[in-house]
């Protein structure tokens, strides 16, 4: 399924049900050293229940979760928020749970929130950060952990369109430096096509596995995702041409699930996709540009609707 | 030695010495109380003590045994029916406390009126306590605190974030389940100083108060067990000053206490 050599983390068939209803099934997916892996797909598409498999959080009904051995994970999830009765600075937040080793460590704390641009929120209350402000102590917070792949569930939410942007610069800025994997949730394919390796459709299977450029030019991909998304993409290529440099002559293959997902575009609603989902053609269902892709000016006041 | 002795026999010693252990060990516990939201949570459990008694008394089994047994059987029903999540969990604490209130109340009357003095198992019954009670309170209390003291760093990461925790390696699920058991056994130690009704109060009012003067998790701890300790000091002097039950007069100072930090953090903060 993917670009060279074992994964570092992998999922094999993995299926889970939830009351009757599949939510994920079969999902194979796997990561290799140094990688940035994105998994795009609607909201209810699986993304979250993956990402939980995979941290080891939930069990899969069937199918298994491979990890090299000693693999340490950084994981960020979706929705972090401190009670309010609860005192609670982010030097304490970056310590908690790590044991001794890390807690006695200031000089790595200071180090961790300085790499992610957040040194000065060191004694913060953690009920005080903002959205963009929390993902970063989170990462700084992973980054303690030496981890060999970061495992975001969609680091963006609740930060501005800019914020968004920075954010995942930041993420590919780690991954160089540091040489760590990442997998990482994402619903807004546009924003974070500068920044990936990889892409993972997925919806409740994996629809197609591709390099954002190659899925970007596929005409099996405009076909999934409609010309004017693919249009926006190149947009935001431009934007960011300083991430993800200048070449694009090599450019690896769309790995596609081989489903015919011409003509459903726009069924992107996930009861229609239940409907299909044991039929013969298989409606991937992934998000139009109209519904879920908002054009940039838009999308600027759209974005901000998680603040 | 027999000045000592002379002065356990004093009913408002032991009094004041049952309250300060209780005290030192609900401040603690009572921040975890309320940062886990579990207010409510604490008061079904605490109702559920007087099913425990009319049973432990029916059967006779020892009543502080069969209070822990009630309020862990009420943590298991309550976690249970809230993996359902048909019910929202303010109705389904508002049912099972008073169910078990309910409950509770029906199963005494079976043991008559002569047997069970009511007033005393609902508001407690602190002048009361005997040397035989204190040592049960004092050693209770010990034996939540270390407990506490030990579960202290895993608890508080599976308190800030469950799920980030259990990545990290937390056994989320034992820790949070020796938790409850360390609050039934509270609820349990504190039956006879406050009564049932108004445990939750000796929890989450002094863990409460604490918030505003404490920057860290550990000194919101320490700081809820002074208050408790002077909540239960001020509330005993009242009651005797002026005869006033010795139980509502201890949560009300906790309460005066509680609106004197609201006022220090509002203007200290101005």
């Amino acid at each position: 399924m993917t670009g060279g050599g074992a994964g570092i983390l992998q999922a094999v068939g993995v299926t889970v049900r939830r009351s009757g209803r599949v939510i994920l099934d079969a999902v194979d997916l796997d990561v290799s050293r140094g990688e940035i892996v994105t998994i795009v797909g609607p909201n209810g598409a699986g993304k979250t229940t993956l990402v939980r498999v995979l941290v080891g959080l939930d069990q899969p009904d069937s199918g298994r979760v491979e990890r090299e051995s000693g693999l340490r994970i950084g994981y960020v999830p979706q929705r972090f928020q401190t009670e309010a009765l609860l005192p609670l600075t982010v030097r304490r937040l970056m310590t908690l749970g790590h044991g001794k080793r890390a807690a006695a460590d200031d000089a790595a704390i200071r180090a961790a929130l300085t790499e992610t641009g957040v040194p000065h929120l060191l004694e913060a209350a953690t009920q005080t950060l903002s959205g963009g402000e929390t993902q970063r102590v989170l990462l700084a917070r992973a980054l303690l952990r030496q981890p060999d792949i970061l495992i975001l569930d969609e680091p963006a939410q609740g930060v501005d369109f800019r914020g968004q942007l920075d954010l995942y610069d930041l993420i590919a800025r780690l991954r160089s430096r540091h040489g760590m994997s990442v997998l990482m949730i994402s619903h807004d394919l546009h924003v974070v096509m500068a920044a990936t390796d990889r892409v993972v459709c997925l919806h409740h299977h994996v629809c197609c596995i591709g390099h954002p450029e190659a899925v970007a030019q596929d005409p099996a991909y405009q076909r999934l995702f409609g010309r004017e998304a693919a249009g926006h993409v190149a947009l935001y290529t431009h934007d960011h041409h300083h991430v993800h440099g200048p070449d694009g002559q090599v450019q690896p293959r769309l790995v596609s699930c081989g489903h015919d997902h011409s003509g459903h575009t726009h069924h992107h609603g996930a009861h229609h996709h239940e409907a299909h989902h044991h039929g013969a053609v298989h409606d991937c269902a992934l998000p139009s540009h109209d519904a879920h892709f908002p054009p940039p000016p838009e999308s600027l006041a759209g974005e901000n609707r998680h603040d | 030695m027999t000045e000592l002795s002379g002065l356990f026999d004093d009913f408002i010693v032991r009094a004041g010495l049952a309250g300060l252990a209780v005290a030192l060990a609900a401040g603690p516990l009572g921040c975890f109380v309320i940062w886990r939201r579990m207010a409510y949570f604490g008061d079904a459990l605490s109702h559920s003590a007087l099913l425990g008694i009319a049973l432990g008394t029916l059967l006779r089994v020892p009543v502080q045994a069969a209070v822990v047994a009630s309020g862990l059987a009420m943590a298991g029903f309550l976690t249970a029916f809230a993996r359902q999540k048909r019910l929202g969990s303010d109705a389904l604490l508002g049912i099972f406390s008073h169910a078990a209130l309910s409950f509770g109340l029906i199963a005494l009357s079976f043991l008559g009126a002569v047997r069970i003095d009511l007033h005393a198992l609902l508001f407690g019954d602190i002048l009361a306590v005997d040397a035989g009670d204190l040592v049960q309170v004092w050693v209770g209390c010990a034996v939540v605190l270390a407990v506490l003291a030990f579960l202290w760093r895993p608890l508080l990461a599976a308190t800030v974030h469950r799920d980030l925790a259990q990545a990290e390696g937390v056994p989320v699920a034992r820790v949070e389940a020796a938790f409850m058991v360390l609050v039934a056994l509270t609820i349990a130690l504190a039956v006879k100083i406050v009564g049932v009704m108004l445990i939750t109060a000796l929890l989450i009012i002094p863990a409460a108060a604490a918030r505003g003067l404490s920057r860290t998790p550990e000194q919101m701890a320490a700081v809820a067990a002074l208050i408790g300790l002077l909540s239960v000091g001020c509330g005993l002097g009242a009651s005797l000053t002026w005869d006033l039950p010795a139980g509502p007069a201890i949560v009300a100072t906790a309460a005066l206490i509680f609106s004197a930090t609201m006022v220090i953090r509002t203007t200290g903060k101005a």
